[in-house]
């Protein structure tokens, strides 16, 4: 069974201890020794130059990935892929990509169901949340539509209501606006930043955006692998 | 819903591929079945030839073929004196040949033989069957391919004879045969003083056990046997079902490689977006039941349209007139369910290594994949 710890932080839900991570047998040094917290509620911001580590630190939040050495800890629960892979995707992380990563053949609506077929939720749950979610995001006219006749701005919003559907308590979103132009990029993000705060999910996100990431509550700025500096946002 | 929608999609995304599995489950399903119910039909109306009118079958112990068997004609006599036998017939089985047909069955009965009585005799007298040793009944389907009627001469094999009646029954084997007196046969066949077997009807069914061991007894040399226990037991039916059913096993052992090539080739070409359900909390069971239930979809599909052909096969067969009587269209359900099941099997053994390799992608590298 798995223990929480760090209790006397009960308001952290992300915590990274002296993670390392490499490729290649450790010849391509990724992580070199992060150590990051981010609190319940808070967007953060993820900023730093391509190849600097990011996405491999959402990875391994996600438990997609494994690191060489040190913890990650969501929720107060060392995230263990062998162990507890299932439930932290299932019900506490919800994961946007900079592509939208939805399955082109099946529809908006079927999209967004995946996590709740995963996770088994019943059919009338599913699409209550479903209505909820693409009624607030502006999709409810576009649920039978697939996915190859959504514009890019639509399925990027569309993945934001497949992250959320299961009600997961944090979102990890890598670049979720890096393959949007200027305009649809504020207005998925700003959705995005009114998503999170009304449904108290706590935010992590990786962007070159510098504009978008000032935005958030923190901005943490990594660089060759490492933590430079964490700042916050005015 | 979702979850077999997902299952359609995949299937339908290479709809050529697709159905190519599908055909290859078919045509090996068709093949099983078609050639399963073509022996056991003929199986069965081999085993109708002795059975005809009979509980119980004599003939001689070990012998590899029924055409072997030698059954003395004084064991007729006692075993026919027994109280609870109501008739034992003696009956002489050969193959003979004629120009142009090779294999002709031959059946040396008795004028009270039930094969006698109980034919439609299209033409002659049925009271004349045994007066003269030249004189043959052919069967209907024999007169044809022989062409000749009633009164003509026949060559067979060695001898002519005197054609004295044509028959019909619903059986192959003897609508194709040529039936003469007993003595006859036992003469032509170098058979004189026995017979190939000795069929047996009692009086009471009951008695079957009690006539069983009396004929072990009284002739250590001869088996008695129940008509069904002689159809499980003869090692020609078992050696003809053992090779149907391997001609069909091989036909689906290569839908099944089918079936496996294109779960394959659907998996390779779809890991983004087994990594995108991953990410999205799909377990490995999931994932792997998904690909299982694509290949049982197809397997499923593949099975019932082979069904739908094989039938067909049969039934066309059937029309053929050379194949008139030899044909039982009839499928037994056991049947049926065995070649479901082995189709069904075959395709999700096909999916088994696609499964595996489904559930173990990396999420965040198969993301990477392009």
């Amino acid at each position: 069974m798995n223990t929480p710890i760090f209790t006397k932080h009960r308001d952290v839900v992300l915590r990274a201890e002296n993670l390392w991570k490499s490729y290649d047998h450790g010849t391509i040094a990724v992580l070199k020794g992060v150590d990051l917290e981010v609190r319940a509620g808070q967007a953060v911001a993820l900023c730093g130059p391509s190849g600097c580590g990011k996405s491999t630190l959402l990875h391994l939040f996600a438990g997609l990935d494994e690191s060489d050495k040190g913890r990650v800890i969501v929720n107060g629960v060392e995230v263990n892929p062998q162990r507890n892979l299932l439930r932290l995707l299932r019900y506490e992380v919800g994961f946007v990509f900079q592509l939208h990563n939805l399955i082109p053949d099946l529809t908006l609506a079927e999209n967004c169901l995946i996590p709740t077929v995963a996770a088994g939720i019943d059919r009338h749950t599913a699409q209550a949340r479903l209505r909820e979610l693409t009624e607030r995001t502006g999709l409810s006219h576009r649920l039978n539509q697939r996915i190859q006749k959504l514009s890019g701005g639509e399925r990027q919003r569309t993945a934001l209501c497949r992250a959320l559907m299961n009600r997961p308590g944090i979102l990890l979103a890598d670049e979720p606006t890096g393959s949007l132009d200027e305009q649809t990029s504020a207005s998925v993000f700003a959705l995005l930043l009114e998503l999170v705060a009304s449904e108290g999910v706590t935010l992590l996100m990786a962007t070159h955006d510098r504009k978008l990431a000032e935005r958030c509550d923190q901005l943490v700025e990594m660089h060759d692998g490492r933590i430079h500096e964490l700042a916050l946002s005015q | 819903m979702i979850f077999l929608k997902l299952i359609l999609t995949n299937l339908g995304r290479h709809r050529i591929r697709t159905l190519i599995s599908i055909a290859g489950i078919a045509f090996s399903v068709a093949a099983m079945l078609t050639v399963v119910t073509i022996l056991q039909g003929a199986i069965g109306m081999f085993a109708g030839i002795l059975s005809s009118d009979s509980q119980a079958i004599v003939f001689e112990r070990d012998v590899s073929d029924l055409f072997f068997s030698n059954v003395p004609s004084a064991a007729v006599e006692t075993i026919s004196a027994w109280p609870m036998v109501a008739h034992a017939d003696p009956v002489v089985f050969g193959i003979v040949s004629s120009a142009g047909h090779p294999i002709i069955t031959c059946f040396g009965v008795t004028p009270a033989d039930a094969r006698i009585h109980k034919a439609t005799w299209l033409a002659g007298d049925r009271a004349a069957f045994g007066l003269k040793a030249d004189d043959v009944v052919l069967g209907e389907r024999a007169a044809q391919f022989l062409g000749v009627n009633i009164g003509d001469r026949v060559p067979i094999g060695h001898a002519t004879f005197h054609v004295i009646g044509v028959l019909k029954t619903a059986n192959g084997f003897e609508d194709g045969g040529v039936f003469m007196s007993l003595g006859a046969a036992q003469s032509f066949f170098h058979k004189e003083g026995s017979s190939s077997v000795i069929t047996i009807k009692l009086k009471s069914k009951g008695d079957v056990n009690l006539f069983k061991s009396m004929v072990k007894g009284n002739f250590p040399n001869l088996i008695a046997l129940e008509d069904a226990e002689f159809n499980r037991s003869y090692s020609q039916f078992k050696i003809l079902k053992a090779t149907a059913w391997a001609v069909g096993a091989c036909g689906l052992l290569l839908g099944g490689l089918g079936v496996a090539n294109t779960m394959i080739m659907s998996v390779f070409t779809r890991i983004r977006e087994i990594a995108i359900l991953r990410v999205n909390g799909f377990s490995h069971v999931q994932l792997g039941g998904m690909i299982l239930g694509e290949s049982a979809v197809v397997s499923l599909v593949g099975a019932a349209s082979g069904l739908l052909i094989g039938i067909c096969i049969l039934f066309a067969l059937k029309q053929v007139p050379a194949l008139d009587g030899y044909i039982d269209p009839a499928i037994h359900p056991l049947i049926l369910l065995v070649v479901i099941l082995l189709a069904l099997l075959t395709g999700i053994a096909g999916a088994f290594y696609p499964a595996v390799y489904a559930m173990r992608v990396r999420a965040v590298e198969a993301l990477r994949f392009e």
